[in-house]
């Protein structure tokens, strides 16, 4: 916390901050990301696969491949978050189940399950996107500026 | 072949520097893939994601990352094209197989999956 933050606080406040500091369990950060590491990894390589899959048998070229194989990884997971089985893996694996696709696809799906219980118009459609909708809105926000001044550059003459 | 070996270890490095994030910089996992769309969209804006795909394949465009280098490259073809406006008309252009499809089958999934645990 930063100092500017704390002055705000009163002094009972700060003492329970130092001791909820103390108690915090210290997190394992190299086997941490030993284990998103090789998760990830595994990942990507099983996407590789499905990469490797449609540029052979389909006419796909090296970069146009990543959108079916960006679909059928979403497919895979939403099958094994359904199941229950991909709960299971982030828990071991961390960073390496949310930061591929996957990690996305998987909180569609499961904030699409918790919330069908609501009905499937608010629930269901009115949940979907609670979790993926930032990712969505920043990308959108922040392609849409880099897009602008990376045009702005190319019309001023820029080298880009 | 090789190209496995890159996609793992590319990959397993995306993925070990949100992990970094969440652990060093005490970011929640919101906010961690939130960044790490932001920067991808800025190093698609460079022109330095795509080579990195070129080289690592799967290792570089499953990773959260190449959404935003996707949303930037589908929004500069299409300005390339017809003018400015193609900002705006193809932002969605690249990225349209996975937001469809997680869409689609988030749904699908909800038919006949209940909540576990």
């Amino acid at each position: 916390m930063s100092d500017k933050k704390k002055k705000k606080l009163s002094p009972v406040q700060q003492e329970y901050q130092q001791f909820a500091k103390e108690r915090e369990p210290k997190r394992p950060i190299a086997k941490n990301c030993l284990r998103a590491f090789v998760a990830g990894g595994i990942i990507c390589t099983i996407g590789q696969f499905f990469h490797w899959f449609y540029m052979t048998y389909f006419n796909f070229t090296e970069v146009t491949a990543a959108n079916p194989t960006v679909a059928s990884l979403i497919i895979l997971s939403m099958l094994l978050t359904g199941l229950g089985v991909y709960d299971h893996i982030a828990q071991w694996a961390g960073g390496g189940t949310i930061v591929p696709v996957t990690g996305f696809a998987n909180t569609i799906t499961s904030a699409a399950i918790e919330h069908r219980s609501e009905g499937y118009v608010l629930g269901v459609g009115g949940n979907m996107f609670k979790i993926a909708g930032p990712v969505i809105v920043f990308g959108v926000f922040s392609a849409f500026i880099v897009a602008i001044v990376r045009l702005a550059v190319e019309a001023l003459g820029g080298m880009l | 072949m090789e190209k496995f070996i890159f996609a793992f270890l590319v990959g397993g490095a995306i993925c070990m520097l949100g992990q970094l994030l969440m652990d060093v910089f005490r970011l929640t996992p919101a906010h961690m893939t939130v960044s790490l769309v932001v920067v991808g969209a800025i190093l698609g804006g460079l022109g330095l994601y795509e080579p990195l795909i070129k080289f690592a394949g799967a290792g570089a465009s499953v990773p959260i990352s190449s959404f935003g280098n996707s949303l930037v490259s589908g929004a500069l073809d299409e300005a390339a094209r017809n003018g400015i406006i193609g900002v705006l008309t193809a932002i969605f252009e690249t990225p349209r197989a996975g937001i469809s499809s997680a869409i689609i089958f988030g749904f699908l999934a909800s038919l006949p999956f209940k909540p576990k645990g």
